[in-house]
């Protein structure tokens, strides 16, 4: 057997061993000696045989036959054999080994002892390892340290106390007492363990931070102390006295001011004071500053305090340092919706940062310029985040993606403009786009009709550029399937037309069919486009005849169905092909999620007009109530009920970009329900559908277009109901119909008819047309059923 | 609290591991490649700030060591910067000039004087002159045996 080696000798040995191979075989000799010494009695060198293991075991080595030695070690009652012995159990040792029990009882004799040396080891490793069964049992003992020791032994114990608090939050109330009691110590190191102890007992007990709520007063002296006194030379860092202990506090305070007037009141002043006094030159400076500007943000303070807060963090965007500038985008995040105006004044230093060349700093800049998107600020911000796109580090490709697909949804200008939008994206980055991206666009295609032929002639291009990118290439081919004709047409009113043949798209099908670029899916879209394009052009359609009878005997069992399928169409159906493959109709938007014209979610602003508008409650009915309840004389003594509003015309959206589904809802292309007519004069039509019936209800929705060359303005719908029923009209989408049919206003109304009376409507119409005023009123007898 | 503190070398080689948090051996292994790989990939003069998980992650090279540690929601990364200089600073007063060396061949006292700095993942004592202190006393306590005079190691 080897002799054993010092413990310096065996890392110069090991370090100077030249391959992995000779490193492995010193390590190994060195175990195995050290596991003889380790069966050996006592010889005296037991804690530097265990500090070599410790070492092997950090090169990441096995060593668990060292967790025996380690508490063989931690009952000797040599003290550096001990303090071996308990760095041993927590490099070895977790709660998860049997062996970590063994210890317990050393750790509560060590816990009395004599020594403070020996008492603060037990108490580090009982902070370190301590498993729920061990922390009970030894509560007791730390409770009675926190309270009678010297600080030294205190401070060691009010962490311990952190730790058992956090495996047994039972056990808190144990240590409440004791908590209070050592706010009063003058050393740091025990007020530092005190705060973070009180900080975790408030985060777990809704009672003790009520309790510990008396405390601001105390912990605001014991901050200002800090911050106004002279420079200690122990605790000083770069100017500031005790940055730690101070960020400490103040993350104390905000956990107690938080929702709570009185103890946010008491710590505005001390907020202001660090604020305004604290030398943000080094990072120590930084740190409280940072620490308080969070604070400021997360309790009740007054306006003027969150200013002083909001520009600290935009003195931070401007910092040449790269981490505080990354902090304070990280702060901005976190109020940017409760805030918005105030960050909003920061918009061009963030999207600068967007160009930063670290990758964190562009990733905060990304997250908080998608958080700042707004309908005034849309058109700028996309070329940016474009640009961003274009040069962005993969792995934030496809957040960018669907932020930009989020934004443009909720705030595109127009429906042009949005669909130029979607394009670049799938041009520049289509392969880290989400799988809806496709069936989206499609039916955002569907919906823009007046846009058809610019879109086509957009996607043919880029389909003859690339056919890599599977997105756009599914895209394009259905387009081309569905709009063909006006691709063949060779005129376009907003781009330049292309001059193509009949076989230069039936080319660019076909290469996307063949190509092994294509997924099976593209290549369904391409089989499909090329079978409409039969009913579109009308010179290839032999062409077309031959391709789709060749993808008959194809190996993909999908291509193969619809080529099967199509072939029929040809043979034995072909009668029917005309009307099969006609134009797609356009998929209509009734899912439930959406609202009537409201852009869903959007900026706070938006939200506030929309809730003051609801809120407005009916003016006296006064007048036009009575006039209603005239003219309904007769049947059934129709009351209005008191859910007869004022109807308020809603927040005026673009109607282009606002009617988008939810891109997480995905399509629903459900059949239009039926809708009955039940005004039509002046061109003027309001149509009625039922979106819902149950025994006790109804949800119906009105739609009023116009079919005048003028817009009509001012247009409100008032409703009444026979007495039993209660109404309630929901805001219209607005209270002007464009012209020509281009746009519609839809109102909904909610029938409550808990009696099953008979449901009868009156609806009154009233309008501007053409300079005139115009008032109209309905009588609806009977509903249409609903689609389901 | 800082869930675990990392030292290592620019050759990914561990010097020092301090595990605030119960985690398997495995799963140990598996944190400590990510965080070699992630943080020796950082360009100089990037932010010191990454994320991770769930985690926040702080690092900072001084020489050839990166120290690194995670961090939880709620801790202040440009303090935990001062924790990290703060604890260099600490091994720079106790062995006079500090060099990776000298954590290599005396990796015990790297930790003791760890274990006085810092505790369950909090700070324990912010004064600098406090953990000298006992640093010095806590020695004295050592029976002094012929072969360890010479040297202040084992």
């Amino acid at each position: 057997m080897s002799p054993s080696v010092r413990l310096q000798e065996m890392i110069r040995v090991i370090r100077g061993a030249r391959t992995q191979g000779e490193e492995r075989g010193v390590i190994q000799r060195e175990c195995a000696a050290i596991r003889a010494q380790f069966r050996q009695a006592d010889n005296g060198t037991r804690s530097h045989n265990l500090a070599k293991l410790l070492y092997v075991h950090m090169l990441g080595y096995p060593a668990h036959f060292g967790q025996m030695e380690c508490v063989r070690l931690i009952a000797s009652p040599r003290y550096n054999e001990k303090r071996v012995g308990y760095l041993g159990a927590m490099m070895l040792l977790d709660e998860k080994q049997d062996a970590s029990l063994l210890i317990t009882n050393s750790i509560k004799n060590d816990l009395s002892h004599n020594s403070q040396y020996v008492q603060s080891l037990a108490l580090c490793t009982l902070a370190c390892m301590g498993s729920a069964e061990m922390c009970r049992d030894l509560a007791p003992e730390i409770d009675r340290l926190l309270r009678a020791s010297n600080s030294y032994i205190k401070k060691k114990a009010a962490l311990c106390a952190v730790h058992i608090v956090r495996k047994v939050p039972d056990l808190g109330e144990l240590f409440t007492p004791a908590a209070r009691s050592l706010l009063c110590e003058k050393n740091h190191g025990v007020l530092h363990g005190a705060v973070v102890l009180i900080t975790e007992l408030c985060e777990r007990n809704p009672d003790t931070l009520e309790q510990f709520r008396k405390v601001v007063p105390e912990l605001v002296q014991i901050m200002k102390g800090l911050v106004m006194s002279g420079y200690s030379p122990e605790h000083n860092v770069a100017g500031i006295s005790d940055p730690f202990l101070q960020v400490r506090i103040l993350r104390l305070l905000r956990i107690l001011g938080r929702n709570n007037d009185t103890a946010s009141d008491a710590m505005n002043d001390l907020l202001a004071q660090v604020a305004t006094n604290t030398d943000s030159s080094k990072t120590a400076g930084s740190a409280v500053l940072y620490e308080t500007v969070l604070t400021v943000m997360d309790i009740k303070s007054e306006s003027g305090l969150r200013v002083l807060a909001v520009n600290i963090l935009g003195r931070f965007l401007l910092n040449n340092d790269r981490n505080i500038r990354y902090i304070s985008m990280t702060s901005l995040q976190k109020i940017v919706q409760t805030d918005h105006n105030a960050v909003q004044r920061h918009r061009g230093t963030i999207v600068d940062c967007l160009k930063d060349q670290d990758a964190s700093v562009k990733r905060r800049a990304l997250e908080l310029s998608l958080a700042l998107v707004s309908a005034v600020n849309i058109r700028s911000l996309m070329k940016e985040l474009l640009l961003f796109l274009s040069s962005c580090p993969p792995e934030l490709r496809a957040h960018t993606t669907s932020g930009i697909f989020n934004a443009a949804e909720r705030y595109a200008p127009s429906q042009r403009w949005h669909i130029d939008t979607i394009l670049h994206v799938l041009t520049t980055a289509g392969g880290d786009v989400r799988d809806e991206t496709v069936p989206n666009l499609i039916q955002l295609i569907t919906t823009a009709t007046e846009l058809h032929c610019y879109t086509v002639h957009k996607l043919y291009r880029a389909l003859i550029t690339d056919i890599s990118v599977q997105s756009l290439v599914q895209v394009a081919c259905w387009c081309i399937g569905e709009y063909g004709d006006l691709l063949l047409r060779g005129e376009c009113e907003e781009t330049e037309p292309v001059q193509v043949t009949e076989d230069d798209v039936l080319d660019a099908l076909e290469t996307v069919l063949q190509s092994h670029m294509s997924s099976p899916a593209t290549r369904g879209f391409a089989l499909t486009a090329t079978m409409k394009l039969s009913t579109r052009i009308t010179h290839n359609v032999d062409r077309i005849r031959s391709i789709v009878s060749i993808y008959g005997s194809c190996i993909d069992v999908e291509l193969q169905q619809r080529a099967v399928e199509y072939n029929a169409l040809f043979k034995k159906y072909d009668h029917m092909r005309a009307a099969v493959l006609e134009r797609m109709p356009v998929i209509d938007k009734s899912s439930p999620g959406h609202t009537n014209g409201e852009s869903a979610g959007g900026i706070k602003e938006l939200e506030q007009t929309k809730l003051t508008q609801e809120v407005v409650l009916p003016k006296d009915p006064g007048n036009q109530v009575c006039d209603l309840l005239d003219l309904l004389g007769g049947s059934g003594e129709p009351v209005p009920s008191s859910g007869l509003s004022h109807t308020v015309p809603g927040p005026a959206t673009s109607t282009s970009g606002g009617d988008l589904l939810d891109l997480l809802g995905g399509l629903d292309v459900s059949p239009a329900p039926p809708s009955v007519k039940v005004y039509e004069k002046n061109g003027v039509t309001l149509k009625l559908q039922t979106d819902s019936q149950t025994d006790t209800g109804m949800t119906i929705t009105l739609t009023a277009t116009n079919s005048t060359d003028g817009d009509i303005t001012s247009l409100t719908l008032q409703a009444a109901v026979p007495k039993s029923v209660q109404l309630q009209m929901k805001a219209p989408s607005g209270d002007v119909i464009p012209a020509r049919g281009l746009g519609l206003v839809t109102q909904t109304v909610l029938l409550n008819n808990p009696n099953k009376v008979s449901l009868k409507m009156r609806v009154r119409v009233c309008y501007s047309s053409q300079g005139a005023v115009c008032q109209d009123t309905v009588q609806i007898d009977s509903f249409p059923s609903p689609a389901w | 609290m800082m869930r675990f503190l990392l030292l290592f070398s620019r050759q990914g080689k561990l010097r020092l591991q301090k595990w605030f948090i119960t985690v398997t051996e495995r799963e140990k292994k598996k944190m400590i490649r990510d965080m070699t790989l992630m943080v020796l990939a950082r360009p100089p003069r990037s932010c010191n700030f990454l994320h991770w998980r769930d985690l926040k992650i702080v690092y900072k090279r001084y020489a050839s060591l990166y120290f690194c540690c995670g961090l939880e929601e709620h801790d202040n990364e440009l303090l935990t910067l001062e924790i990290l200089h703060r604890y260099v600073e600490l091994l720079d007063k106790y062995f006079g000039n500090v060099c990776e060396l000298d954590i290599i061949f005396n990796f015990e006292k790297a930790y003791f004087i760890l274990d006085e700095f810092l505790m369950g993942g909090e700070i324990l004592e912010t004064s600098k002159t406090a953990v000298g202190t006992a640093m010095e006393e806590a020695a004295t306590l050592q029976e002094t045996m012929e072969e360890y005079m010479s040297k202040p190691t084992f």
